[in-house]
């Protein structure tokens, strides 16, 4: 069985940019099974009045300790920012990227926004991966030098030009296709990026996968709450973000 | 201490129940623990032919509760048997067959088909607020309830559960109808109808618009509803809505249930079900109670 219920000790919590929290939570059992691209799903505090747990990726492994940051936005995560002690953490779930040691010479891997933190963990685990990471501006850089560390180039992007290069790192990503020979793309980040990430890399002929984001329930495939639209026809017609993603396979998916 | 009850001739190991669309069909929560032990697991909606579901948001938390446009996603009855029902045979948990339909006859096929296979009992949804024909429909009008019951009735050969809709002026009537109507037993609640707003893009949050509101937010209005129904039908009742610890549990056997189910509470604890029935244990042991069946109906009014 891959996925259990877990008392992890919250370890620290900090906030690396405005209402982007940091979080480093400690389960040796977690830890080990988390594969890029997996998700966490959380409790985030009074149970009665918030019924559902909130999924976040898992961003970084180190040990026995799992890393995940997020954006506050409402209730759940306004209340996830006030815990301490021991956080109640369903995980790790999903079906992550495809990451075939040795298979793919020369990954691209590209997060723009929320969607930049679960790509370190994958960046970690490739060789040779060229990474694009985009965000809304300098603020909101994170993750800088640890995507240095773990990519053999990065080009961060700021969509204001207040730091890095100005724009999408989608239009970096297209204008290295020139010189590069991607064989797989990995896209992470919010949809309009992965429509866009998505038309090109079919255009262009490259394997991609991207990872998608939907409204769950119980989060380990059950209540069919998480759908996306899919190429298939009839009840293959939604699949679930929570167990056949929130990886899928660029083709499979409708955006 | 025992927990085991019947319901219609049924016997259930213990009394919980998974709710119907909150477990699928066993196979997630069953890697999680031993399937035996919960009493029944009530199956995601069947419907006759498969049904491909409403588009995404499909669900949305609000305060206590949680809102939920599924649609009825299924691979349809057909493949229930094929696939599901050997995988659901190799636990003592009996099987509960929900089935939901969009005409008269739906119920009429899905339950003849049913009742010629190894399941336990029937539950007629008909009161889904996420479907657009039949449904919520069927569900509301006191005569439809005692016609489509009388109606089904005749092609189920197992006992047959009606599933009241909350969404009606006065459920003792619906209740009434359906016993007249010849239901073996009744479950409620289903959803209560509800919606959510993003004001930002002012926009609701679902897709479909509206959707069904469970959790614990509607815990008092289900209460009321089982005790209405209790002193007004001679059925056995499975009482559901918003149960997440043993207290609601209890709760829910005072006010007249002989079973309950278990839904949105899964979604927070994926060991709902387990940990109610123990919780549930642990009170009859402090309160002295042998049978768990000793308790339904036990509310004292002075
Ligand atoms: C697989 C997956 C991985 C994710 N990883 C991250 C991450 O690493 N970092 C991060 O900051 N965010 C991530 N998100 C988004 C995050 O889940 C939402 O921002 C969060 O649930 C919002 O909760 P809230 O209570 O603060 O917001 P509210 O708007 O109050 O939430 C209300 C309800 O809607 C749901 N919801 C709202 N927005 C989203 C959304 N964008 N996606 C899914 N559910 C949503 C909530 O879970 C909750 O049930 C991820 C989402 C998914 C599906
Ligand atoms: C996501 C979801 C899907 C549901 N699908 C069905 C269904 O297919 N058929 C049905 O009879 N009830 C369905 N229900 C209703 C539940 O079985 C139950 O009646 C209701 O949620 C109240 O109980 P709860 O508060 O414990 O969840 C669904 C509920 C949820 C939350
Ligand atoms: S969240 Fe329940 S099936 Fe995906």
């Amino acid at each position: 069985m891959s996925y259990e219920v877990y008392t992890c000790t919250l370890e620290s919590q900090k906030e690396i940019a405005p209402n982007i929290v940091e979080a480093w939570v400690v389960n040796a059992e977690l830890a080990a099974k988390a594969k890029p691209g997996q998700f966490l799903h959380i409790q985030c505090g009074d149970a009665t009045s918030m019924p559902l747990r909130r999924p976040i990726s898992i961003c970084d492994v180190q040990g026995d300790r799992v890393c995940f940051i997020y954006e506050v936005k409402g209730r759940g995560t306004k209340s996830l920012q006030q815990q301490y002690g021991e956080l109640d953490i369903l995980g790790p779930v999903g079906n992550g990227f495809t990451v075939d040691n040795g298979k793919y010479k020369c990954p691209a891997v590209i997060g723009g926004g929320i969607g930049v933190y679960p790509m370190l963990f994958l960046t970690k685990q490739l060789k040779g991966a060229v990474a694009y990471i985009g965000f809304r501006n300098k603020d909101l850089v994170t993750l800088e030098d640890e995507f240095n560390k773990a990519a053999d180039s990065v080009t961060l992007t700021t969509d204001d030009g207040s730091y890095g290069v100005a724009g999408f790192a989608l239009e970096e990503l297209k204008k290295d296709c020139e010189t590069k020979q991607f064989d797989i793309i990995y896209a992470c980040g919010p949809k309009g990026m992965l429509r866009a990430v998505k038309a090109f890399a079919e255009g262009a002929g490259i394997p991609c996968q991207l990872s998608l984001e939907e409204r769950m329930g119980c989060g380990i495939g059950a209540c069919l709450t998480c759908s996306c639209e899919t190429t298939h026809e009839g009840t293959d017609k939604y699949k679930r973000v929570c167990r056949n993603g929130p990886v899928f396979w660029s083709e499979e998916v409708v955006l | 201490m025992n927990m085991k009850v019947k319901i219609a001739g049924v016997e259930l190991n213990n009394p919980i129940i998974a709710a119907s669309g909150t477990f699928g069909f066993g196979h997630e929560y069953g890697e999680l623990y031993d399937l035996n032990e919960v009493g029944a697991i009530s199956v995601k909606g069947l419907t006759k032919a498969p049904r491909a579901g409403n588009p995404p948001p499909r669900i949305t938390e609000t305060p206590g509760g949680v809102l939920n446009s599924v649609g009825l996603q299924n691979p349809g009855v057909d493949a229930f048997i094929e696939k599901e029902i050997p995988f659901l045979r190799q636990y003592s948990c009996k099987i509960i067959a929900n089935m939901a339909g969009s005409t008269f006859e739906d119920y009429c096929e899905m339950a003849e088909k049913l009742s010629a296979v190894d399941v336990d009992m029937l539950e007629m949804n008909i009161s889904c607020p996420n479907v657009k024909a039949g449904g919520a429909a069927f569900g509301t009008n006191p005569d439809t309830v005692f016609e489509i019951t009388k109606t089904v009735r005749k092609y189920a050969k197992l006992p047959l559960i009606v599933k009241l809709s909350p969404n009606v002026s006065d459920i003792t009537e619906t209740a009434k109808a359906a016993e007249a109507g010849g239901a073996d037993a009744l479950s409620l609640i289903n959803t209560l109808t509800g919606m959510a707003i993003d004001i930002k893009t002012k926009r609701p949050i679902l897709a479909n618009v509206i959707g069904g509101l469970s959790g614990p937010c509607v815990k008092p209005v289900a209460l009321r509803m089982v005790h209405q129904v209790y002193n007004s039908v001679n059925l056995p009742i499975i009482g559901m809505g918003g149960i997440s610890n043993g207290t609601d549990a209890v709760e829910f056997f005072l006010a007249g249930s002989a079973a309950v189910q278990v839904g949105t509470a899964n979604f927070t604890d994926p060991y709902a079900c387990v940990r109610i029935r123990d919780e549930l244990k642990e009170y009859m042991k402090a309160e002295n109670i042998a049978n768990v069946s000793d308790l339904t109906g036990q509310l004292i009014v002075d």
